[in-house]
């Protein structure tokens, strides 16, 4: 059942969310072990939270339009009383004293949180490898990665666990797993979702956004969370238009550019350009106006990125110091608890990623790193809004390849390649999305990339709507 | 910006050497709630009272602007004459446990406020390099061992001034002696008053002065400069600048090197001591605050604040002092415009009372509560009650108090009071009677030394004083046995 004909039936009677949560529940004790899409499954207070859905229902009250929907939460985001870990041993022990604004928002809604999701830890990797409580499974095959950073988010929708999810995407991190999972995964256009509660990687990039199943009900998630919040500064004040009634309004008349610096990037894998060749095919079916188009500073894109996401992390993350919350390793001096409390507090990548963006923000090299990088993306806005002047929408791979086996890129570069497709949208801060498309040559999940216009998440949608009818 | 010319009083330095000193100032703004959430701004609350998510820099917070700090900010830069400009929030980056963020929102590149100046009483143009917003940091608090953060048992940190709006106003070193510091301190602590802009209490910490100072030669380069930090007072403030100053020429006369460091004033010692030295400049790895969006004051924005701006200080006391016919650095005009008194006291002399005699009373009979409740035409008459002889000055700053305090008009305290005027011709009557009763006395007063005149004089004021139950004018007593005595 699809997270809109749950709210249906829910809202209608004819289920009760208890039964609803129950049967999730016990979906998630069959392949949990084997997946480890969560860090932490909160059936008791997901059942309570069903039963309170279940006695509005009862009294003739409306709990909202998903109501009884359950939906796994990335383990990044703020929820009362529940540890959020964002998969790192630093943060062990803290529960957050308040909810993210979307988890508000949720509720208001009527779903019902199942559990935190696994990430890579702070949502820094592609593969969700790098999480302190070990790795994520692709349900389609449990040797291959799910992707990430959101891969438990994007593996719990994808084995049936909760038909919706929350991910954060600051370079991809929900459209790649999403893609690698067979999934619906939106990115929203940056301010669209409030970013209040969910814990920072790169402030200027980060944006919650849904999965799911169907196109239908990313789009009934999507409205439920987006929308202006003043506990976030660079939350966009323009009203919100719906999306839902216009789903079905067809391609018919809408140009749709292919952009060929993306589908030629460096490792894109024949069969996946392939399948995105047959949704330029599929839309031009549906009659969209299909053509190529050239955006070249997207090349620079990673680069600029692998500048401006660090250096904004090594800030945002210098507050898990050991002095207020989370792990702590005792030292004769502040200085030295900091230091032992880091070190033992932190993976790899984090630690990484925390001394590159130190260096990139570094008197004597802030112009050359970080500064040129800021160049850089404006650089990709223009040349962006140049295409949009000419096109309704852009298409591309979303990943590179489809799910590739666990520990097969040691290499931190080589796994950094794999954001090359999605990267140019967070830094341009427009709305981008990932459908699935049909499979490769291992029979595992393909999808293809929708980019739209800054707040044209409506084209963006119906672009995504059919392509899903066109496979269906 | 070029010092204006150095009128140094440098009377506390040997000669041939100059001083020069800029000043960072954090205040902070009086609003409500926080820069960046709705906790109260309020000192003295129990620790940790008043914090929420984000002045906690808990995981997943962000900040939200104060519009009122934005405003008053921009309040103040235009009253030290700044361009209002386009500006960003930064973040500067360090590890500290006061700070929960481990980096403190402020700004860097792009200030509130830009390139201002600030006249002091004196004359002298200091100028005021910028003045821009950020966010204060906790309090730690040591626990046992020496009460540093390096021997202490323990420490506590209290976040209730965490995130509390802060203003820092730089000024160019334009200061040539400690006299213009405390000029300058006071100065801008008017401004800031007369603005709302703060509280500007330096023993409670809403207003902080750092001092930057260096000595040189007279007509050669500045010298390297040191920073002195905790000054609770204007007061310490001067004593420390002098002393620092001291410092360095010993040093330099000794064939040493000032180190350019941060120094601690120990206000019981009267000395500064080394805090920390500034090895190479500190790295903070500023970089423009994600979380906020620029701040873009429109020109209305900026035509809404100065139409709002009260008359300042400096404005005020020049006002006052061309009505007094005095100058706009005479201690009357000072403390009118001190006590917000400069009102009154023009509306008084502009009723014809005489200008001395209003700013002697504000000066030393009206810091009291309540003196701007004075009406200025009852202060007028009581002024000229007292010009006509009616009322000893003693007798009219004793019915100033009760004017103060009931509201009354001075005659009828006065005359409740029983201070009737003695006239001249009662005084002379009394004072022919005591010349006829003490014959002896009165001819050693007519013959006598200075010493035995005095003495005497002492003698027959009693005398007056006695007779007229306390009445009689001094002045005009004393001044009429001199004429009798044909002095
Ligand atoms: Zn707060």
């Amino acid at each position: 059942m699809s997270a809109l004909e749950i709210a249906a039936a829910v809202r209608g009677g004819e289920r009760t969310a208890r039964a609803v949560m129950e049967e999730h529940l016990s979906l998630i004790g069959a392949r949990e072990a084997e997946l480890h899409a969560f860090n932490l499954v909160t059936s008791e207070q997901a059942l309570a939270a069903a039963d309170a859905v279940d006695a509005r229902v009862a009294a003739g009250d409306d709990p909202g339009p998903l109501a009884g929907v359950p939906i796994a939460l990335k383990d990044n985001l703020c929820t009362t009383g529940i540890p959020t870990t964002c998969s790192s041993k630093i943060l062990a022990g803290w529960k957050p004293p308040y909810d993210a604004t979307v988890v508000e928002r949720l509720t208001a809604a009527g779903a019902i949180s199942v559990g935190k999701t696994n990430l890579d830890e702070f949502a820094m990797g592609s593969s969700t490898e790098n999480s302190a409580f070990g790795p994520s499974k692709n349900p389609h095959d449990i040797t291959k990665v799910p992707g990430g950073s959101s891969g438990g988010s994007a593996v719990a929708v994808a084995a049936g666990f909760a038909p919706l999810a929350l991910g954060s995407d600051t370079g991809g991190s929900i459209r790649q797993p999403a893609a690698l999972c067979g999934v619906v995964g939106v990115k929203p256009t940056y301010g669209r979702v409030s970013r209040y509660g969910l814990v920072a990687f790169a402030s200027s990039l980060d944006q919650i956004g849904p999965f799911a199943t169907t196109v239908a009900d990313a789009a009934a998630l999507y409205e439920v969370i987006a929308g202006h919040d003043p506990r976030d500064s660079t939350s966009i004040p323009e009203a919100l238009p719906p999306v839902l009634p216009r789903l079905g309004d067809g391609v018919a008349g809408l140009r749709v550019g292919l952009v060929t610096e993306l589908c030629q990037a460096e490792g894109i894998a024949p069969d996946v350009a392939a399948r995105v060749a047959a949704a330029a095919e599929a839309l031009s079916e549906a009659g969209a106006k299909v053509e190529e188009v050239s955006v070249p500073a997207v090349i620079y894109g990673l680069s600029a990125y692998y500048l401006i996401a660090p250096a904004e992390a090594s800030s945002n993350l210098a507050r898990y110091d050991g002095v207020r919350y989370g792990l702590r390793v005792d030292a004769p001096t502040t200085a030295e608890m900091y230091d032992r409390t880091r070190t033992a507090g932190f993976g790899p990548e984090v630690l990484r990623r925390i001394m590159l963006g130190t260096y990139a923000l570094s008197a004597g090299y802030y112009d050359a790193y970080y500064g040129k990088a800021q160049k850089v993306r404006t650089l990709i806005i223009r040349d962006f809004q140049a295409a949009y002047e000419r096109f309704d929408v852009l298409i591309s791979p979303t990943a590179p390849t489809t799910a590739f086996a666990l520990g097969a890129k040691a290499d931190p570069l080589a796994m950094y390649l794999n954001d090359i497709c999605t990267i140019p949208s967070n830094l341009a801060g427009h709305p981008a999305m990932s459908v699935p498309f049909g499979s490769g040559d291992d029979g595992l999940p393909v999808g293809v990339q929708i980019m739209a216009n800054a707040l044209d998440e409506v084209t963006m949608f119906q672009v995504a709507a059919t392509l899903e009818g066109a496979m269906a | 910006m070029t010092p204006s010319t150095p009128s140094p009083n440098a009377s506390v330095l040997p000669e041939g050497w100059g001083m020069v000193i800029g000043l960072e100032v954090h205040c902070e703004l009086a609003t409500a709630t926080k820069l960046f959430c709705c906790c109260p701004n309020h000192f003295g609350d129990q620790p940790n009272a008043n914090t929420c998510p984000t002045c906690l820099g808990l995981p997943g917070s962000l900040p939200m602007l104060n519009e009122q700090a934005v405003e008053l900010a921009m309040r103040l830069g235009r009253a030290l004459n700044c361009d209002v400009k386009r500006s960003v929030f930064s973040r500067k980056n360090y590890f500290y446990p006061d700070q929960p963020k481990d980096y403190q929102v402020t700004q860097y590149d792009l200030p509130t406020n830009l390139g201002g100046h600030l006249d002091l009483p004196s004359g002298p143009r200091i100028g005021i390099t910028r003045a821009h917003i950020e966010e204060d940091t906790g309090k730690l608090n040591h626990v046992g061992g020496g009460g540093r953060i390096h021997d202490a048992e323990h420490s506590l940190v209290d976040y209730n001034r965490s995130g509390v709006p802060l203003v820092e106003i730089v000024s160019e070193a334009d200061m040539r002696s400690s006299e213009q510091a405390k000029e300058y301190a006071n100065e801008l602590r008017a401004i800031l008053l007369a603005t709302g802009v703060s509280d500007a209490k330096m023993e409670e910490g809403s207003m902080r002065v750092d001092a930057n100072v260096s000595v040189h030669h007279l007509g050669e380069p500045w010298g390297t400069r040191c920073e002195i930090k905790n000054l609770n007072s204007v007061r310490s403030l001067g004593r420390a600048i002098d002393h620092e100053a001291l410092r360095q020429i010993d040093l330099l006369t000794n064939g040493e090197t000032v180190r350019q460091e941060t120094r601690h004033w120990d206000e019981a010692s009267g000395r500064t001591g080394t805090l920390r030295v500034k090895e190479d400049a500190d790295d903070y790895r500023y970089f423009p605050e994600p979380d906020l969006v620029p701040l873009e004051p429109s020109a209305a924005d900026i035509a809404r604040i100065d139409a709002a701006l009260p008359v300042l200080p400096g404005a005020r006391r020049a006002a006052l002092a061309e009505a007094a016919g005095v100058p706009a650095t005479a201690g009357g005009v000072v403390m009118a415009v001190e006590r917000g008194l400069d009102h009154l006291a023009r509306a008084a002399i502009g009723g014809g009372a005489d200008a001395g005699r209003v700013l002697t009373h504000v000066e030393h009979n009206l810091a009291v509560d309540g003196a701007e409740t004075l009406s200025p035409e009852r202060f007028g008459d009581l002024v000229k009650m007292e010009t006509g002889g009616e009322l000893t000055a003693t007798q009219a700053k004793t019915v100033l108090a009760e004017m103060v305090a009931t509201g009354g008009a001075p005659a009828e305290i006065a005359q409740a009071r029983g201070f009737e005027a003695l006239d001249s011709s009662a005084l002379e009557g009394i004072i022919d009677g005591l010349i006829a009763a003490h014959g002896e006395e009165w001819e050693q007063f007519r013959s006598g030394d200075d010493k035995a005149r005095g003495k005497l004089s002492g003698f027959f004021m009693g005398k007056v004083m006695q007779a007229s139950s306390g009445q009689a004018d001094g002045k005009a007593a004393t001044a009429l046995l001199r004429r009798k005595a044909g002095l």
